[in-house]
């Protein structure tokens, strides 16, 4: 049996796995603290104020993690300017004939577990694939939920000036109160599809082997020889 | 000022004296009430300075959906002064509950101040605008008829209480009589909103006597609610907060911790989301607020705090996900939902994708075989 030849391609770049990966440790540190947030256990028995400060340590974690955040998406966006044609807007943009074919495409072979008669090469996604993107426009959203709704709510806890520039917020939704909910709520979906999204990597690093996994620390991921227009260069090691 | 044709306004001053108080009682209101609007002590002078030399403000205050327990609130505040020169006969010019006059007379006098213009209009109590307003109609009129004629020479409209400033309990979903607060009807005047359930009587007294003595309307934040006393929630000014920090909570009203005084936050406080005075200027002349008594805050001046329950829990039920069911019910759910599709798609994808996975296996292995040594 042949094997097939595959190229190693640059496709995440530094900022981008940088994103990633702080991303994630802020998100994981965001949930764990709003989780005991908005449900303390209870840790101490008989003790006086005096003696502990266990929860206002939970939300300055909570604080902290949220600005990490917030500056990481930031550079993120910054990066979706004049990072490469992976991380670039256009790479999420899911209207495009290309994009729509794309969505069918992954649909049928990897949500509905199909396969295709005929391969083509072109379907094989190097980035993420389109459904994925609409994936990351859902998580992108939610976060811009979470900034604005925390920093919203922040701003009657800090005396400093940039949550101050949310203060328009809370009163948009008619109180602390929704505003919490909102908050607490939206938290969900962004769980739901940090689920589904590591699972689904693993699924396409199980299937493929092209590096599914190992591509967000490396920023290599494997592509068919064919693909490559070929350059006489001689890869060395 | 000189005296006129027409029988010159009393100043506040001079109808404070007349009833009774001497100079010294005066200047004791004057100083409450700087302290109670977190004025510095330079401005005890510029308020009594105000009440001896302007006249007083004529006031309508207008009655419609509500149970007057603003009115009640307001009568009660700490200093006797404040009910008894805003309230008194002499300062109102209407008003339902505590006017003297009555019938004729007092529709005569109502209407000759809305000529004039200039007054402080004062609602108390929604609007409903249901079934053409006619779940509150006074003297055959509709409230929002008597409203708008009202509103329509005020200098500006004090909306007291959770009832006028967001619609309070007859608001509350799926709001029958379609209660509307004053702002949503009246857009053309400044609106003052001074939630609560009721108000903190100081707090009422401290927005009108903000404009008599400064002539103009307190600094308003977003909501059109005066910082001075809205600026903080209730949990800022708590005193049990140093165990909320501390992570010490009560877990139920009988348990043991309740009564070592730890934060109520688990059993339901809506303080951390509350703007209110009720931590710093507290109820009852200063006594005790709902926290102190030992029951948790129901944000009663917040907007929809009537829909938010239950009361006693942390997150309130959502509506439309069946009873009973918070966001984190509903988030379990979706999350047991999303991790049975994922079992579902991994044993679907060892069936499906076999064939293909065995290929890669296959070709796999045959490379692993023939690596050069
Ligand atoms: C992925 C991002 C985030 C998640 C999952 C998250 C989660 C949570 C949760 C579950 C709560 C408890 C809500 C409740 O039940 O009352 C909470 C509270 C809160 N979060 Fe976040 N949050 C995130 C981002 C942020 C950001 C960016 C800020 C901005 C400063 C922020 C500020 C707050 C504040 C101020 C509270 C209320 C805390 C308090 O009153 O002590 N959060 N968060
Ligand atoms: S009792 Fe309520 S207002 Fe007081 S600290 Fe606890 S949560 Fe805050
Ligand atoms: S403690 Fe809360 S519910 Fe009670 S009066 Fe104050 S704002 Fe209203």
């Amino acid at each position: 049996m042949q094997t097939r030849n595959f190229k190693r391609a640059y496709v995440w770049q530094l900022p981008v796995r940088l994103f990633h990966w702080m991303n994630a440790l802020a998100i994981t540190v965001l949930i764990i603290t709003g989780f005991i947030i908005a449900d303390p256990p209870v840790i101490m028995d008989h003790h006086e104020a005096n003696d502990a400060y266990w929860f206002g340590i939970v939300r300055f974690t909570h604080f902290v993690a949220a600005y990490a955040f917030l500056i990481m998406i930031l550079m993120r966006f910054y990066w979706a300017f004049v990072g490469n044609k992976y991380a670039r807007w256009a790479a999420y943009w899911p209207f495009s004939n290309k994009a729509i074919k794309n969505i069918m495409h992954v649909m049928k072979v990897d949500v509905l577990l199909l396969n295709d008669k005929n391969k083509e090469l072109r379907d094989i996604s190097v980035g993420h694939n389109t459904v994925a993107a609409l994936a990351y426009i859902a998580f992108f959203v939610l976060f811009l939920v979470m900034i604005f709704t925390g920093f919203g709510l922040y701003a009657s806890m800090s005396a400093s000036w940039f949550p101050q520039l949310f203060t328009w917020v809370v009163p948009m939704l008619g109180g602390d109160f929704t505003a919490r909910m909102v908050h607490h709520f939206a938290m969900w979906p962004i769980i739901l599809i940090a689920i589904i999204h590591i699972y689904l990597v693993f699924y396409h690093e199980w299937l493929e082997g092209r590096g599914e996994v190992s591509s967000m620390f490396s920023g290599y991921k494997f592509v068919r020889t064919e693909r490559v227009i070929s350059s006489d260069k001689e890869e060395k090691e | 000022m000189s005296e006129t044709k027409e029988k010159r306004q009393e100043t506040y001053y001079e109808s404070i004296i007349r009833q009774g108080y001497s100079r010294r009682d005066f200047m004791k209101f004057a100083t409450f009430m700087a302290a109670y609007m977190g004025l510095e002590t330079s401005a005890v002078g510029q308020i009594a300075k105000a009440l001896e030399t302007t006249p007083r403000l004529p006031v309508i205050w207008e009655h419609f959906q509500e149970c007057t327990c603003c009115s009640e609130s307001f009568i009660r505040s700490d200093h006797p002064i404040v009910a008894d020169i805003l309230l008194d006969k002499i300062s109102l010019d209407y008003t339902l509950t505590l006017m003297a006059a009555s019938g004729k007379q007092a529709e005569a006098a109502k209407h000759a101040t809305i000529e004039k213009g200039g007054y402080i209009l004062c609602v108390e109590g929604s609007v409903p605008l249901g079934d053409d307003g006619n779940y509150c109609v006074i003297a055959g009129r509709t409230s929002l008829e008597i409203l708008k004629e009202s509103a329509a020479g005020a200098a500006a409209i004090i909306a007291w209480g959770s009832c006028a400033s967001n619609g309070c309990v007859q608001a509350a979903a799926p709001n029958p009589t379609q209660a509307t607060p004053i702002h949503k009807i009246i857009k053309d005047k400044p609106i003052i909103r001074v939630p609560g359930c009721p108000p903190i009587g100081e707090v009422m007294a401290g927005v009108i006597m903000h404009y008599v003595a400064f002539g103009k309307l307190p600094e308003l934040d977003r909501l059109g609610r005066p910082k001075a006393f809205y600026g903080k929630r209730v949990h800022d000014s708590c005193y049990r907060r140093p165990y909320y920090d501390a992570g010490l909570f009560a877990e139920t009203f009988d348990d043991a911790h309740a009564k070592e005084g730890y934060c109520l936050y688990k059993v339901g406080c809506r303080g951390p989301m509350t703007y209110n005075s009720c931590g710093t200027i507290k109820w009852n002349n200063g006594v005790s607020y709902p926290i102190q008594s030992g029951h948790g805050c129901i944000g009663c001046s917040e907007e929809n705090f009537w829909d938010n329950g239950p009361f006693y829990e942390r997150l309130p039920n959502m509506t439309g996900f069946g009873i009973e069911s918070n966001a984190d019910d509903i988030g379990k759910i979706a999350a047991t939902v999303v991790g049975a599709g994922i079992a579902a798609h991994a044993i679907g994808a060892n069936i499906m994708k076999r064939k293909e996975l065995n290929k890669r296996i296959n070709r796999g292995i045959e490379n692993e075989e023939n690596i050069k040594a």
